[in-house]
C-alpha cells in the first residue's frame, strides 16, 4: 500500500487495525484513536482520497489502495494545506486530538464537492466529535476553508 | 508597565503543529513498549473467591500478568487525596482489588503483552472467581442501607458537614412564604476525546524513572511515584506531554495503572505503555454529579430572600479518593449572585456501588447553580413576578465587595467573593438575548453563577532569556487545549518587551519545573499565569541592573522594548535584550551565540567579582503566585428554545453569555474555553447521561449509546465578556476555564419547563423522561 | 477494544468466496465493516473467519434489471446516494441513505452490508420492505431470490443462511409517492422510530425487532414496540402516528 505517497511494507497479522498499523507500526501518530468503534472520528484517514475510520478498517485491507493521513497533506515545513490554514485561522481547535479527523473530512468533502453549502459543509463535519471547542469555530473554519476553495478554482 | 500582549487576540502558538499531526500524545511516544490490558470486575458488587492467571500466562506473547499478590503495595490503600474533617469514613480502593470489588470495572488484573491484542487475549483467559453481593445504585438505595457498600461504614456515610451562616430557623419561620422543592442532578461523565495513558521507562544505569502521563498533574504524580517505589523525586521524571482533554479526571490520581506501569517497566526492564480504550473509560474513570437536593426558601413579598435551607445528599460511588470535595463546592456555591439572609447547608456524601467520583468540569457548581437558579424560578412563579425581576432584587450590589457568603471554601478558607458587577451582567445578557422569538413551544431560561477559581496553594513559573535572545518559559501545570504557550508568553512578553513568538513556554514537564500542583479548578491562567507574570519581572529588573551597569545608568531609567533594554527618552543609548543575556553569565570560555562578550578579557573591568554582589548567573528568574484566596468569576446565561411537542426534539435557538473572569489575556482562548463549556453543558442537559441499572451495570457505556452531541446539536453561543479585575492577584485576573458549563443546566431547566409546561427539577432531561414527566402529570416538582 | 484473533482470507473470485463460505466453520462475510468491525473491537462478536469480499471483481455495480434498479453487494452507500440511475428511478433509496450515520461512514459502509446487518433501527432494511424489493443471496450450491418480507427474522437476524453471500438487492422503480422521516437523538442516529412510504405501502423501523409494514390508516396498530433508554412502547407509537401523518401529508 501507498501511505502519504510512500510504499509501505504489509501489516504483519489479518486482525491488526489500519489506525494501530499507521500510529504504531508506521509511526504516524497524527492519526489518533477515540473510541474504536468510529463515532468519534478522530481516525479519519483518507483511502483513495475518500475519508474513512481507519478503526474500522484492517490494515491488510488497506493493501493495493493509497492511503493520505494528516501528515501527508502537507510537507513538514512547508505551508499548510488551505484547509489546515483555516483551523488555524479560525482557531478551530483547543487540545487537537480530534483535529487531523476534522481537517481530513473536510479535505474529502472537497475533493468530492468543490462548492458545498452549509448544509453540505455541516453534514460533513458532523460525523466527527470534539469536545473542547463546542463546534463554532470548526464551523467557522469549514466554510472558510470552503469559500478559499472555491475562489482558488 | 504598558501590555501591548495582555488582552489581545493572539492565535494559539500550539495549533500549528497539531494542525500538522506532529502533536506528542502519551499514546504517541515512540519505541519498543510492552503494551497492557487491566482485568477488571464485571460486577458492581462482588467478592473475589479466588484468580487463576495460569492460562493467561501461558499464552505466547504474554510477559506478566500482576494480581494484587503481586504487588509490593498490593495491600495499601491508595491515597485518600484531601482529608477533611467531615470525611468519618474515607475509603480508597487498591491498586488491584484482591478481596471485594464494588464497582463495575474496578481493576482486578493487570496483563502486559508483547502487544494490546495478545494482552486482551490474555486478560479474557484471567479466570476469577465472585461470589456477587448485594449492590447499591443510586441515592435513596444508598439511604435505605438495606446492604452496606463497605461493612464499617455505617448508613453507607461517607461523610457528613453542616454549615450555617445566619439563622435559618427564625428567618424561615418569619418569612412571609416559603417554599419546598426537590431538585436533582444525576451522574456525567468528562469524556475528553483521549482517554488516559500512561508510559514508563527505567532506566536501571541511572536508576532514573521517566513517565509520560496523560494527566492534569504531573508533579503531583511524581511525588507519589517518589515515595511509593522509594525513589528521590530527582530520579522520577513525570512529564505531561500533550494531553488530548482534561476536563476534571485526569486530575485523579492514582488511577491504578499510574503505578502499574511503572511498576512493570522497573521490574521488567523494558519500556511499557498502557493507553485506556473507551469501553474501559465508561467506568474506569470517575463521574460526577449525582446529588438530590432538598430545599427551603423563605422570601417576602417582593420575593427577596430571607433564608434558605438546603440539606442534600452527594453519591459518592464506591470510594472517596478525592475527599468530599465536590459537596464542600456545592455547598458553597449554592448563594450564587444573591444575597442570603440566612443560609444553611448540610450535606451526606453517601457510598454506592457505582464508580467513584471527583470533579468534572464545573465541579459541583451546575448543581448548585440548578439549585438556587430553579429556586429562584420557583419564588418567581409563586409569587407571579417577572423571573428577571426577581433576581435583581437579590444580586449582591457592586459597591458589597469582598463580599462574605459565611461558609467554608475547598481551599479551606472562608468564601469571601473579591470583585464583580452582577447586576450588569445581568442587563446585559437581556440586551444580548432578546425578544422571545415567534412561535409556540418556545421557552426561555436565564441563570447567573459565580466560580470560586484560581485556588491555591501555589503554582510557579522560571523564565529565562538564552543566549540569542529567545526566552523559555516553565511552569508545572500541564495544558490540555487552554493554549498556555499562547497566554504566559503573552504575559512574559509583555514583562520583557517582547512578543509572545519570542517565548517558548513548557509546562507539565517535571524535567523542567519541578514545583506546582495542576490545572485543574479554573486556576492555571490566576497561579500560573501571575507567576509567569512575577517571574518575567524579577528578570526585567535583572536585565535593568545589568544593563545599568554597562550603560551607566540607573536601572529606573531604564526600560524593556522591542527586544531591547533602552534608556527612556534617548532610544539610541540600549543594548539588545540578548546582550544582557550574554552579560549575565560571565564566562571563562566563549561558546558561539556572542558569549565571547562576557569572556574574562573583553568585559568591562570591574571592582570586584565578575558575579557582582548576590546576582545569581544567568538572565532568569523564578516566581510564584500563592493567593490569598480564590477570585470569583461570575456570568449571566440566557437562551431562548423550542420543544417539539411530539417528539421532545429540543432546538436551541439562542444562547447568549455574557462572562466576567476579570481582566482577559486573551479573548479568543476565553470565548473558546465558553463556547465549549456550554457545548458540554449541553451534552449533559439534554444528550448525555449514565444510564446505571438496578445491577450496577452501566447500560450505555459506547459512544453509540452515550450520546455525546455532534455539531449538529451544538448551536452557536453570543459571548460577551465585562471585566471587573481581580485585587486579589497582580494581573487582575480570574478564571475561566469551567464557567460556560455551570448554569447550563438551570437555563435549559428554565427555558424547557416553559416551553412544555412540564415542572422541571432534575437534570439530565431527554425525550423519554419528558414523557414520563408528561404522563405523570407533571406540574408540580416532587 | 481490538478484535479476537480470526483467520483472515480476501478472495479475489466470487466462486473462491463462495467456496470459503461454504467451506469454512464460523465464517462471516466482511463488506463494509461499518457495523461489523465496532462489534469485534468490542468482542461482542467474534468468528473463526472473515471473508473479506472487497476485492470481488464486478459486485460494485448499479444496474437495471426487470423494472428495478439491482445495487451489487460491494457498492458503498455513498456511491448510491449519489447514483444518478438511482436519483431518477428509485429517489428513495438515496433519500434514505442521507439519513444512514455520516459521510465518512457511508464511504466504506455497503447497501446490502447494511440489508445483511439487519439493525431493527437502520433505514435500508425498512425501504426494501417498503417498496416490496428483494434480495439474491448466492452460495456455492446455486442462488435464491428472498423477497424483503421474508429476509428479517429478528434483531441482526436474517434468513441468509451459513455458506450465502447477500450478491445483490433489487429495489423497484418508484419515482413519485414515496417519502422517509425519522426520529432520532443526534443527527445520523440509529432512529427512535422511523417510517417510509412507498406508494401505497407504509414500513416502519426502530420499533420492532425487525422492520414491518404497517397499515397507513392506523399505522402504530398490530405491533408491540420494544421499549429501551430512550423510548418507551408508548412513546414509539405516539413518533409513528406523527410520523406517518407527515410522511403522509409530504
Amino acid at each position: 500500500m501507498r501511505v502519504n505517497g510512500q510504499e509501505r511494507r504489509p501489516p504483519s497479522g489479518g486482525r491488526r487495525l489500519l489506525s494501530d498499523y499507521l500510529r504504531h507500526d508506521l509511526g504516524l501518530t497524527g492519526t489518533h484513536v477515540g473510541c474504536e468503534h468510529g463515532v468519534c472520528g478522530c481516525c479519519t484517514v483518507l483511502l483513495d482520497g475518500r475519508p474513512v475510520r481507519s478503526c474500522l478498517l484492517l490494515a491488510v485491507q488497506a493493501e493495493g489502495h493509497e492511503l493520505t493521513t494528516i501528515e501527508g497533506l502537507t510537507a513538514p515545513g512547508a505551508p499548510l494545506h488551505p484547509v489546515q490554514a483555516a483551523f488555524l485561522q479560525e482557531h478551530a481547535l483547543q487540545c487537537g486530538f480530534c483535529t487531523p479527523g476534522f481537517v481530513l473530512a473536510v479535505v474529502g468533502l472537497l475533493a468530492d464537492n468543490p462548492q458545498p453549502g452549509d448544509r453540505e459543509i455541516e453534514e460533513a463535519i458532523a460525523g466527527n466529535l470534539c469536545r473542547c471547542t463546542g463546534y463554532a469555530s470548526i464551523r467557522r473554519a469549514a466554510r472558510r476553508a470552503a469559500a478559499a476553495h472555491r475562489e482558488d478554482r | 508597565m504598558s501590555s501591548p500582549w495582555f488582552g489581545r487576540r493572539v492565535p494559539p502558538r500550539e495549533d500549528e503543529r497539531l494542525l500538522r499531526g506532529q502533536g506528542r500524545f502519551t499514546d504517541d511516544i515512540p519505541g519498543p513498549a510492552y503494551e497492557c490490558c487491566f482485568v477488571r470486575s464485571p460486577h458492581a458488587h462482588a467478592r473475589i473467591l479466588s484468580i487463576d492467571t495460569s492460562a493467561a500466562r501461558a499464552l505466547a506473547g504474554v510477559v506478566a500478568v500482576y494480581t494484587a499478590a503481586d504487588l509490593p503495595f498490593g495491600a495499601q490503600d491508595l491515597p485518600l487525596l484531601i482529608p477533611h474533617p467531615s470525611l468519618g469514613h474515607g475509603r480508597t480502593q487498591r491498586c488491584l482489588a484482591s478481596e471485594v470489588v464494588r464497582y463495575a470495572g474496578e481493576a482486578v488484573a493487570f496483563v502486559v503483552a508483547e502487544d494490546r491484542y495478545l494482552a486482551e487475549d490474555a486478560a479474557e483467559l484471567v479466570r476469577v472467581d465472585y461470589e456477587e453481593l448485594p449492590v447499591l445504585i443510586g441515592l435513596e438505595a444508598a439511604e435505605r442501607a438495606t446492604h452496606l457498600v463497605h461493612p464499617d461504614v455505617p448508613g453507607n456515610r461517607a461523610a457528613e458537614l453542616l454549615q450555617e451562616a445566619g439563622d435559618v430557623e427564625p428567618a424561615l419561620a418569619a418569612a412571609p412564604h416559603r417554599r419546598r422543592l426537590q431538585l436533582r442532578f444525576e451522574r456525567g461523565a468528562a469524556h475528553p476525546l483521549e482517554a488516559r495513558a500512561v508510559h514508563a521507562v527505567w532506566d536501571a544505569a541511572a536508576a532514573r524513572l521517566t513517565v509520560h502521563d496523560s494527566t492534569q498533574s504531573p508533579t503531583s504524580i511524581r511525588g507519589g511515584l517518589a515515595v511509593l517505589f522509594g525513589l528521590p523525586e530527582s530520579s522520577v521524571d513525570v512529564i505531561a506531554p500533550d494531553v488530548g482533554g482534561g476536563f476534571g479526571p485526569k486530575i485523579m490520581l492514582f488511577h491504578p495503572d499510574e503505578l502499574l506501569v511503572p511498576f512493570a517497566a522497573m521490574r521488567l526492564g523494558h519500556p511499557v505503555r498502557w493507553t485506556e480504550d473507551r469501553a474501559e473509560h465508561f467506568t474506569a474513570v470517575n463521574h460526577e454529579r449525582g446529588q438530590r437536593h432538598q430545599v427551603e426558601v423563605g422570601f417576602d413579598d417582593a420575593g427577596r430572600l430571607l433564608g434558605l435551607d438546603v440539606d442534600f445528599t452527594h453519591d459518592a460511588g464506591a470510594y472517596t479518593p478525592y475527599g468530599v470535595i465536590l459537596p464542600i463546592i456545592t455547598a458553597a456555591s449554592i448563594p450564587g449572585a444573591y444575597r442570603l439572609p440566612a443560609y444553611r447547608v448540610r450535606f451526606r456524601a453517601l457510598y454506592t456501588n457505582a464508580t467513584p467520583t471527583s470533579p468534572y468540569r464545573g465541579a459541583g457548581r451546575p448543581h448548585a447553580c440548578f439549585v438556587i437558579e430553579r429556586t429562584l424560578d420557583a419564588i418567581a412563579a409563586q409569587l407571579g413576578i417577572d423571573r428577571v425581576e426577581v433576581r435583581r432584587r437579590n444580586l449582591i450590589s457592586p459597591g458589597q465587595f469582598p463580599y462574605e457568603v459565611g461558609v467554608g471554601w475547598q481551599d479551606g478558607n472562608r468564601v469571601v467573593y473579591d470583585s464583580g458587577d452582577y447586576p450588569r451582567l445581568l442587563e446585559r445578557a437581556l440586551e444580548m438575548i432578546g425578544p422571545r422569538p415567534p412561535g409556540a413551544h418556545i421557552g426561555g431560561g436565564l441563570s447567573l453563577y459565580v466560580e470560586g477559581t484560581g485556588v491555591g496553594p501555589y503554582e510557579g513559573a522560571h523564565v529565562q532569556v538564552l543566549v540569542g535572545g529567545r526566552v523559555v518559559a516553565h511552569t508545572g501545570v500541564p495544558s490540555q487545549g487552554q493554549a498556555h504557550a499562547t497566554v504566559f508568553a503573552q504575559v512574559v512578553a509583555d514583562q520583557l518587551g517582547l512578543t509572545p513568538a519570542d517565548v517558548d513556554v513548557v509546562g507539565g514537564d517535571t524535567r523542567r519545573f519541578q514545583w506546582g500542583v495542576g490545572t485543574f479548578a479554573s486556576r492555571s491562567a490566576v497561579t500560573a499565569g501571575n507567576a509567569m507574570h512575577v517571574a518575567a519581572g524579577l528578570v526585567a529588573e535583572k536585565a535593568r541592573r545589568i544593563a545599568a551597569r554597562e550603560l551607566e545608568v540607573d536601572p529606573a531609567d531604564l526600560e524593556l522594548v522591542g527586544g531591547e533594554v533602552r534608556v527612556k527618552g534617548a532610544p539610541g543609548r540600549s543594548l539588545p535584550l540578548a546582550a544582557v543575556a550574554v552579560l549575565a553569565n560571565p564566562v571563562r570560555y566563549a561558546f558561539g551565540g556572542g558569549t565571547e562578550a562576557a569572556t574574562q578579557f573583553v568585559a568591562r573591568e570591574r571592582p570586584g567579582p565578575p558575579l557582582v554582589g548576590d546576582e545569581h548567573p544567568g538572565l532568569e528568574a523564578t516566581g510564584y503566585h500563592s493567593p490569598v484566596g480564590s477570585t470569583w468569576a461570575a456570568g449571566c446565561h440566557a437562551a431562548w428554545v423550542r420543544v417539539d411537542p411530539v417528539s421532545h426534539r429540543l432546538d436551541i435557538l439562542r444562547y447568549v453569555v455574557v462572562h466576567d473572569c476579570g481582566r482577559v489575556i486573551n479573548p479568543l482562548v476565553v470565548e473558546g474555553q465558553i463556547q465549549g463549556g456550554v457545548a458540554q453543558g449541553i451534552a449533559g442537559a439534554y444528550y448525555e447521561r449514565l444510564a446505571y441499572d438496578a445491577e450496577g451495570q452501566l447500560r450505555n457505556a459506547s459512544f453509540m449509546d452515550f450520546l455525546m452531541p455532534y455539531a449538529t446539536e451544538i448551536p452557536e453561543v453570543l459571548i460577551d465578556h465585562l471585566e471587573t479585575p481581580s485585587p486579589l492577584n497582580p494581573l487582575g485576573v480570574k478564571g475561566a476555564g469551567e464557567a460556560g458549563v455551570i448554569p447550563v443546566g438551570a437555563v435549559l431547566a428554565a427555558a424547557i419547563e416553559e416551553a412544555t409546561g412540564l415542572a422541571v427539577s432534575e437534570m439530565p432531561l431527554w425525550p423519554q423522561r419528558l414523557e414520563e414527566l408528561a404522563a405523570a402529570g407533571g406540574h408540580e416538582p416532587a | 477494544m481490538k478484535p479476537a484473533p480470526f483467520q483472515y482470507h480476501a478472495p479475489t473470485s466470487l466462486p473462491e468466496a463462495l467456496d470459503l463460505l461454504g467451506g469454512l466453520e464460523d465464517a462471516k462475510v466482511l463488506a463494509g465493516g461499518q457495523s461489523l468491525v465496532p462489534l469485534l473491537n468490542f468482542r461482542l462478536a467474534r468468528f473463526a473467519h472473515l471473508v473479506d469480499i472487497n476485492r470481488l471483481p464486478g459486485l460494485d455495480r448499479i444496474y437495471e434489471r426487470d423494472g428495478g434498479i439491482a445495487v451489487g453487494c460491494l457498492v458503498r452507500q455513498g456511491q448510491a446516494e449519489h447514483s444518478p440511475l438511482l436519483r431518477s428511478a428509485c429517489p428513495l433509496l438515496p433519500l434514505a441513505l442521507g439519513h444512514v450515520a455520516h459521510p465518512v461512514i457511508r464511504n466504506r459502509g455497503t447497501v446490502c452490508g447494511s440489508l445483511a446487518h439487519a439493525d431493527p433501527a437502520a433505514e435500508l432494511p425498512a425501504v426494501l420492505l417498503a417498496l416490496g424489493g428483494h434480495v439474491v443471496a448466492r452460495s456455492a450450491g446455486g442462488s435464491r431470490l428472498i423477497e424483503a418480507g421474508d429476509l428479517y427474522r429478528g434483531v441482526l437476524e436474517t434468513c441468509l443462511e451459513a455458506g450465502e453471500l447477500l450478491e445483490e438487492a433489487w429495489f423497484p422503480r418508484l419515482t413519485a409517492g414515496f417519502g422517509l422521516l425519522e426520529e432520532s437523538r443526534r443527527h445520523g442516529d440509529y432512529a427512535l422510530a422511523g417510517v417510509v412510504r412507498a406508494g401505497a405501502r407504509l414500513a416502519l423501523f426502530g420499533v420492532a425487532a425487525t422492520p414491518i409494514l404497517a397499515d397507513p390508516a392506523d399505522p402504530s396498530r398490530g405491533f408491540d414496540p420494544s421499549p429501551d433508554l430512550e423510548a418507551s412502547a408508548e412513546f414509539r407509537r405516539r413518533l409513528v402516528r406523527s410520523l406517518t401523518a407527515r410522511v403522509l401529508a409530504a
